[in-house]
């Protein structure tokens, strides 16, 4: 069906059409919208989920890794400090292999208090075992929703997937949205460790390093075989509902001198920048990069390569620069803009290839 | 692509008449983006909103700069705000006034909408509803079809008021 949604709203609509059996979840701007529209569905009959309120994030994800060891389809959604205060449970839902699947709309982080888009909360959770997609259409925060179940839910992969999008610009905007009945595209979830009481089991008991490390190097593993599975799901999805999705969304590449790296909607902002320097005879693409986690393998061979961080990590630099450097033989001008909502137009993006400089880091608006 | 911008206060439904347009757009078989600029805003405080039209995908996210039409729900921010600040050549204006306006080099169309409101008793917690009869008077000069406006008004109010006031302010607008 053909109709016009938030983010929030798009977001909750793929979560009502996944069905999960249980939402826990607390409130934050800009989030509220998601699980204040998720209890409304149940509510009225038209999700039967059990929705549990809890009293902070730290609970909700222990509330979802618990309804998922036991076999439910969970979901919830957060946001910023959200999410930080969630962070020792993210480790524990990717180590206990419940394939929890959370909506995180990027926000900064305080002090100073600031609701404006920022990926820094998600990429601070970049060590967890979570496998993470960024989002920059209402229409993909629709699709990558209802990709993240059956991706997590995988037998290869049993990993959780966080669905990032950028706060206010996605989560509060007004766009079409095409929603689909998504019939067997998601399987019925069937967790193969799911406690079962006719078969007493340990979970989470004290584990010896020589068990330990076998545990990590799976998890390990089920990351590197998600590739496969979100190529998969990525294609299935493309053949069922006609959207087509990758680890990237290449915008005038083939050609391109140089080439604008950037996530949500800054990659998307970047498209417009790179037309204009077209015409201006620059030979420009853009490259959004869509997931996250896991990393994907990038050819920028032969291009020179700009990339824009809406993130920082303090000592080092720009964690999408630093993470293009070391995957790649590419030495990117690193642009640090965005933060904390500020405003980036295409011509400032246009701006930052034009005095683009390898190995070279700005600030925007700092140091320029 | 046509980009709007609509000043307001807080509380006066700016976001919403955003989102209306958009979905007025879309009825058109159009793309729109409306988008909300939120800041610190309490009730009464100036605030702006934004809504991007094209007949492609729109990818643009950021604030609107340059809009080729401007709409003041509240004529009383224009003492505070220049709420013609980057509008382009010949961008047309659309007011909330009883009183007659002319800004050289562009298309000015006042509209009494919170008269209407008040005739039409479109009145919550005390304040005339500005959202919803603004489509009409767009309608009227072009911006969307009458029957796309009325349709987005339709599928988001229950009040039948809204469509009355949205009926009345077609008909009352200058084109």
């Amino acid at each position: 069906m053909l109709t016009t949604a938030t983010g929030n709203r798009a977001v909750a609509a793929a979560a009502k059409e996944a069905r999960p059996g249980v939402v826990a979840a607390y409130p934050i701007t800009p989030q509220t919208e998601i699980v204040e529209q998720i209890a409304a569905y149940v509510a009225e009959g038209s999700l039967e989920a059990d929705y549990i309120p809890v009293e902070s994030e730290h609970s909700a994800m222990a509330a979802c890794i618990g309804a998922s060891a036991a076999g439910a389809r969970t979901f919830t959604a957060t946001s910023s400090h959200g999410l930080l205060y969630m962070h020792e449970m993210l480790h524990w839902a990717a180590g206990a292999r419940t394939p929890v699947v959370m909506a995180n709309v990027n926000r900064a982080l305080g002090p100073g208090w600031n609701i404006w888009a920022e990926h820094t909360d998600a990429f601070s959770q970049r060590d967890t075992g979570w496998l993470q997609v960024f989002v920059a259409s209402i229409q993909e925060a629709y699709d990558a929703t209802l990709m993240a179940f059956r991706i997590a839910e995988d037998e290869r992969v049993l990993l959780p997937v966080m669905v990032n999008l950028d706060g206010f610009l996605l989560s509060h905007i007004t766009q079409s949205l095409e929603t689909v009945d998504v019939g067997d595209f998601i399987p019925p979830f069937s967790l193969p460790h799911a406690i079962d009481t006719t078969r007493p089991r340990g979970y989470g008991t004290l584990t010896p390093p020589e068990t330990y490390y076998q545990f990590r190097w799976d998890m390990e593993r089920s990351m590197r075989a998600s590739r496969e599975v979100i190529a998969e799901t990525e294609a299935e999805f493309a053949r069922r509902f006609g959207r087509v999705y990758g680890p990237t969304e290449d915008y005038r590449c083939e050609d391109a001198d140089v080439v604008v790296v950037a996530l949500g909607t800054l990659g998307k902002e970047a498209e417009v920048a790179v037309d204009r320097l077209r015409s201006e005879g620059v030979k420009a693409g853009s490259m959004r990069l869509r997931w996250f986690r896991p990393f994907p393998a990038l050819d920028l061979s032969g291009r020179e390569v700009v990339v824009i961080d809406r993130d920082y990590s303090f000592g080092f630099g720009g964690v999408i620069a630093h993470s293009i450097r070391s995957t790649t033989r590419a030495e990117p001008y690193s642009v640090i803009a965005g933060l904390g909502g500020q405003e980036v137009t295409y011509d400032d993006i246009a701006g930052f290839v034009r005095r683009r400089e390898a190995g070279r880091e700005d600030w925007f608006g700092v140091s320029d | 692509m046509f980009e709007i911008r609509i000043h307001s206060r807080g509380g006066q439904g700016g976001v919403t008449a955003a989102k209306l347009i958009a979905q007025a757009a879309f009825h058109d078989g159009r793309f729109a983006t409306a988008f909300p600029f939120y800041g610190a805003e309490r009730r009464g405080a100036p605030v702006v909103s934004f809504v991007r039209i094209s007949d492609e995908p729109i990818k643009v996210y950021s604030q609107v700069r340059s809009p080729d039409m401007v709409i003041v729900l509240d004529a009383s921010v224009m003492d505070v705000i220049d709420v013609f600040a980057g509008l382009r050549e010949g961008g047309a204006v659309l007011i909330n006034t009883t009183e007659p306006l002319a800004i050289e080099g562009h298309p000015v169309h006042p509209v009494d909408l919170t008269g209407i409101a008040l005739r039409v008793n479109l009145v919550v917690a005390g304040s005339p509803i500005l959202n919803t009869p603004v489509l009409g008077a767009l309608a009227r000069i072009g911006l969307v079809s009458r029957e796309a406006a009325l349709a987005a008004i339709a599928e988001t109010f229950d009040d039948p008021r809204n469509v009355e006031a949205a009926k009345a302010a077609y008909e009352e607008t200058r084109p």
